[in-house]
């Protein structure tokens, strides 16, 4: 129980603050609108460039080695759906820190999406 | 086309592929995992044990790759659209995975975790009638 709690903290709070930094990093990039395959590469070349990019990826790739623990625990109809809560520390990470407006209606949809992850944990029985 | 609703036709395309290739990288993973076993240790030669055995496993590797995929439309998708945006709308993948999980790998999901998964997809609904860019960004 102890280890899966500390594996569900790695996957949600380090996997948001990943994303974050790697969508702070794309930012910097710019809009893509050149979608063959080359100038893509191009685009993944130059964020890879990035500190904050790589930033992200160590944290996300934390989270991944928490989420191959967690799915060796629990299963996969359990495990994917729970970790929705990092919407809500998405929301308030992009709100802080990326500057971000979130509408309240918006507000409102992940306020629903947490709403759902407590519904999938009470379906844990 | 207007470019409010060109912005929105390619967030919505990229959000669709994202919504298909995690959650089916997901069952992949799902799958080899429950082929290594629990990990029950946080002695670092057991972690090291344990994820060797885990990157040996080949459905581990496709499940890799389709979410390598899923992170190049992710990284596409947040050069314009908001992280706040994004993330929520592309949780549609939750009915996806429940459907996975249910008819690929074999796992009983109770009617509240269904109720759970609905109430996240209503929660994408609302997320996705939001526009998607903010238009100036603070530095950070």
């Amino acid at each position: 129980m102890v280890t899966q709690a500390i594996l569900y903290i790695l996957i949600v709070f380090v996997g948001t603050g990943g994303e974050l930094f790697v969508s702070r990093a794309m930012k910097t990039i710019g809009e893509v609108t050149d979608f063959r395959p080359h100038s893509i590469a191009r685009v993944v070349a130059r964020a890879l460039a990035l500190p904050r990019m790589w930033m992200g990826i160590a944290l996300m790739a934390i989270a991944f080695f928490a989420l191959l623990g967690m799915l060796s625990l629990a299963k996969v109809s359990f495990v994917f759906p729970s970790t929705a809560l990092s919407y809500a520390a998405g929301a308030l990470g992009g709100r802080l820190f990326l500057g971000e407006r979130v509408s309240p209606q918006r507000w409102f949809g992940v306020l629903l999406v947490c709403l759902g992850v407590v519904l999938v944990f009470l379906g844990n029985g | 086309m207007t470019q409010s609703q060109g912005l929105h036709f390619k967030t919505g395309v990229l959000i669709l592929i994202i919504i298909v290739l995690s959650p089916l990288g997901n069952t992949f993973l799902g799958k080899g995992m429950k082929n290594v076993g629990g990990m029950n240790s946080w002695a670092p030669r057991d972690l090291f044990h344990f994820f060797l055995q885990a990157f040996t496993t080949g459905s581990i590797w496709i499940g890799i790759g389709l979410l390598l995929s899923y992170f190049v439309a992710y990284l596409l998708v947040l050069s314009w659209a908001d992280y706040s945006y994004v993330q929520p709308a592309s949780s549609a993948s939750y009915v996806i995975i429940s459907l996975l999980a249910h008819f690929v790998l074999h796992e009983t999901i109770s009617p509240i975790r269904w109720v759970g998964v609905a109430v996240i997809c209503l929660g994408v609904f609302v997320v996705g009638h939001t526009y998607p860019k903010t238009p100036e960004h603070h530095s950070w």
